[in-house]
């Protein structure tokens, strides 16, 4: 993620997003077959349900290197599983508590709603959230927890080897 | 046969984890029947310089427990590294920062204002704080400084295997002790205790529902607390879905819920951000404002979640912003 960390640049903000296959990642790709213009910042990670979304998601990308994170689901009563989202809210209202104790501005994490349809409202919080972290400026967390090339080749981080199975 | 050479060490710590050798009883005659324990400060006296004159990987284990947060611990267990075939990290502290971890909520600053003005019993009326360097007639005195960010064993040396829990179950060490004579050692940074959540083997689990749902967190103040049903399901912050076992349920038995001392299982990284996780879950609520209102009863998400493995965890610390002019 070192492609727009130039020292020359004006900051840029590293945006992760975590996007409901059946909601808001739908609506990212119909905001791009609409050709709507939004701030490029945030890499998009399609998840099944935001109910998947595991804090430590969160967590990590922050320490590896993200200014924020980004949380789409489907609207309440709208999930494709009846209540990830529900569980998913309940986590982050928590979260972001533990954030804000921890020195986290609580602008760097966000969920939002966002439906199939709605392309629009996807551009208007990219743009938005983009904004937000230019102005808080550059979160400097040392990227160490996780060293995944190590976690793949045999050391002991039983999370990620785990997944790699 | 010489008999192998076993170190005991601690750092930043309250003193359990020694205690908890101690609660070998007469079990620690046949350590000490198989094993010459070369290092011992608590309890036994051996200076730094007999550590200093040993060969290298002249101690078969170390046994090392508590936090390290002073540039002397540093020092110590590096040394301590070089002198001992096998590191074990020995208890929460080592293991996960424990409760001394948790002075990662502030700065170093802070801490010793509070420490040394602060605190109701002290009177400090000249400001006098602890200084590392002053100029006596006799000479330049030196104290150790301490560190901003306490650390876990792991993050200031290679670390062998570790033993949980605050402070860690004598069997378990027992256990680690036989393993090792045995030479049936496992992969290298396994933790010595069994791989399975607390809630998975607790005495309780018959009488926990089939789906927990919280309406309202309590406190164990708060509550007469039935013996014999799930804690969770009262409502009680009970880690032991996120915990691992092996410690031997002594919170469930005295009815008090799980801290969460052991820490994690294998597959989870951040013992505190998957505790808090997997309770905020159980709310019994779909309502916004409910939910918030119903997770705003945990008082104190940073020292409920991580008592025992802030340092540990995916954050370290709190974050401070590097000042202006920095990277």
């Amino acid at each position: 993620m070192s492609d727009i960390k130039n020292e020359n640049k004006p900051f840029e903000p590293r945006i992760v997003a975590f996007f409901c296959n059946w909601c808001t990642y739908t609506a990212a790709d119909l905001a791009g077959t609409a050709r709507m213009t939004y701030a490029p910042n945030a890499r998009v990670v399609r998840i099944m349900c935001s109910g998947r979304l595991d804090p430590q998601f969160v967590l990590t990308a922050l320490r590896e290197g993200a200014d924020g994170v980004l949380i789409g689901g489907c609207h309440p009563g709208d999930c494709h599983y009846m209540e990830g989202n529900y569980k998913t809210y309940r986590r982050f209202v928590l979260l972001r508590r533990l954030l804000e104790t921890m020195g986290i501005e609580k602008e760097r994490v966000r969920m939002e709603w966002i439906a199939a349809s709605e392309g629009d409202r996807v551009q208007k919080v990219m743009n938005e959230m983009a904004g937000d972290l230019r102005r808080l400026g550059p979160l400097h967390l040392e990227p160490e927890a996780i060293d995944l090339h190590a976690a793949l080749h045999g050391e002991i981080k039983p999370m990620i080897q785990e997944v790699a199975r | 046969m010489s008999k192998p050479k076993v170190g005991f060490y601690w750092c930043a710590a309250c003193g359990g984890c020694e205690e908890s050798v101690v609660d070998l009883a007469a079990g620690i005659l046949d350590v000490v029947n198989a094993v010459d324990i070369v290092f011992w400060p608590v309890a036994l006296d051996f200076k730094r310089e007999d550590v200093e004159k040993m060969q290298d990987n002249e101690m078969a284990v170390c046994f090392i427990n508590g936090a390290i947060r002073s540039s002397e611990q540093g020092e110590m267990v590096a040394l301590l590294r070089k002198k001992a075939g096998l590191v074990i990290a020995f208890g929460s502290c080592s293991h996960l920062g424990g409760i001394p971890g948790l002075a990662n909520l502030y700065n170093k600053e802070q801490v010793m204002k509070t420490a040394y003005k602060d605190t109701v019993t002290t009177v400090n009326e000249s400001n006098t704080y602890p200084v590392e360097s002053y100029k006596a007639p006799e000479g330049n005195l030196t104290l150790p400084s301490l560190w901003n960010t306490v650390k876990t064993l792991d993050q200031v040396i290679d670390v062998d295997y570790y033993i949980p829990g605050c402070p860690p179950p004598s069997s378990l060490l027992a256990d680690a002790v036989n393993t090792i004579l045995q030479g049936k050692l496992p992969a290298k940074g396994s933790v010595l205790a069994p791989d399975t959540a607390l809630c998975h083997e607790c005495p309780r689990k018959a009488s926990k529902p089939e789906k927990v749902a919280i309406k309202e967190f309590k406190r164990p103040h708060e509550i007469i607390i039935d013996e014999e049903k799930c804690l969770l399901s009262q409502g009680l912050l009970c880690l032991g879905s996120a915990t691992r076992s092996g410690c031997g349920w002594v919170c469930i038995n005295g009815n008090m819920p799980c801290t969460g001392c052991m820490g994690p299982i294998s597959r989870v990284h951040d013992h505190g951000t998957k505790a808090l996780s997997a309770i905020a879950s159980l709310t019994a609520s779909n309502d916004e404002a409910e939910i918030a209102a119903i997770l705003d009863k945990i008082v104190d998400p940073a020292g409920t979640f991580f008592r025992y493995s802030l340092p540990a965890s995916l954050l370290h610390r709190k974050y401070e912003a590097p000042k202006e002019g920095g990277k």
